[in-house]
């Protein structure tokens, strides 16, 4: 029997759908408070039940990618990996990554200082927004329209004390409907892809904040992008986000680790944490 | 059957429903105050304060 454990710090749908799928798929499966563990350079993997492969779900993102560390330095397999999260967890990143594989992508300007980051913004003109390098569920997202708009959110951006606060990622506002894609990709298979809709009076597209989804239909072109972006990060339990640009097609902006699937159950007839547990299963096999 | 948790900061009853599970988080419907079951054996419930969310936290 596959045992597995899945690694929490904050209960969330996903972790409790996740366990219970485990459960009735008939693996031994254990959820595990990631606050509580601690590892040391002596320690050895058996000092450890943590079974035959894990599911990092720590909704800290941090937390979550030092833990991974960890885990793999002690040889558990890591769903994802922690490469894998290193790269979904930072913007920049996943810009180069996604940019280096051929994956159309938004254009996005990196600039390492205010100064730096109002000469591009000044250069290329209006609109873009500009994203904090580490973040999610659309904290920190601006949508820039104007000069005097730019000047007053870098001037805040100043303020921030972290050391990403200096990093500036300036990307162009693409010409989309009101809406984006969510597509989740497990292992080498797009189990289901959703259109994410805006809020009222909300331009962001994050379920988080408020945004509504709706089944999207997997098409070839969509499949393939998912796919090859999944690949570009190093394959596992991703979810990948696209807009559809009305001049180029598809566009994948984000691609997320520790994907949140709420939205996407609430609509998918897919059974998406059967999908992840059997991957889960898959792994654990090797 | 639901138990029932006093809130450790104003005092109200804090339901627990029947399928929570550890970890999950609690809101007292009075404050606002959130917390996390640090465990749950029948209906005894432990609660403690949760962590406020992270400029990391999220997918």
């Amino acid at each position: 029997m596959v045992e597995l454990s899945i690694i929490y710090d904050k209960v969330r749908f996903e972790e409790k759908v996740l366990y219970e799928k485990a459960q009735s798929k008939g693996v031994k499966v254990q959820i595990v408070d990631g606050k509580t563990v601690a590892i040391s350079t002596d320690s050895k993997k058996k000092d450890f039940s943590f079974g035959d492969v894990i599911m990092q779900r720590s909704v800290s993102h941090y937390r979550g990618l030092y833990l991974t560390a960890c885990l793999e330095h002690l040889g558990f397999s890591v769903i994802n990996k922690f490469k894998v999260a290193e790269t979904c967890g930072n913007k920049l990143i996943t810009s180069l990554v996604l940019s280096g594989s051929n994956v159309p992508t938004p254009r996005t300007q990196f600039a390492f200082s205010a100064e730096g980051a109002l000469e591009i913004i000044h250069k290329t003109g209006f609109p873009l927004v500009l994203k904090p390098i580490v973040g999610s569920w659309g904290r920190g997202v601006f949508p820039l329209r104007d000069e005097e708009t730019a000047g007053m959110v870098v001037e805040m951006r100043e303020e921030d004390d972290s050391p990403f606060a200096r990093i500036y990622y300036v990307q162009e506002m693409i010409n989309r409907p009101p809406r984006d894609i969510r597509c989740i990709v497990v292992g080498n298979r797009v189990v289901t892809a959703i259109y994410r809709y805006s809020a009222e009076n909300e331009w962001r597209t994050n379920v988080a904040r408020g945004g509504k989804a709706e089944l999207a239909p997997i098409t070839k072109e969509l499949e393939e992008l998912a796919l090859k972006a999944a690949k570009a990060v190093g394959s596992g339990i991703v979810g990948v986000d696209m807009m559809e640009d009305k001049k180029r097609g598809l566009i994948v902006h984000e691609v997320n680790n520790t994907v949140e699937f709420h939205g996407a159950a609430s609509v998918s007839k897919v059974d998406i944490p059967g999908a992840m547990i059997d991957y889960a299963v898959k792994i654990a096999k090797k | 059957m639901k138990s029932k948790v006093e809130c450790q900061e104003c005092g109200a009853d804090i339901s627990v429903p029947e399928d929570a599970v550890v970890g999950e988080i609690m809101t007292c419907p009075d404050c606002g105050g959130e917390y996390e079951i640090a465990s749950k054996i029948g209906d005894k419930v432990e609660l403690k304060t949760a962590e406020t969310v992270g400029e990391d936290w999220g997918q």
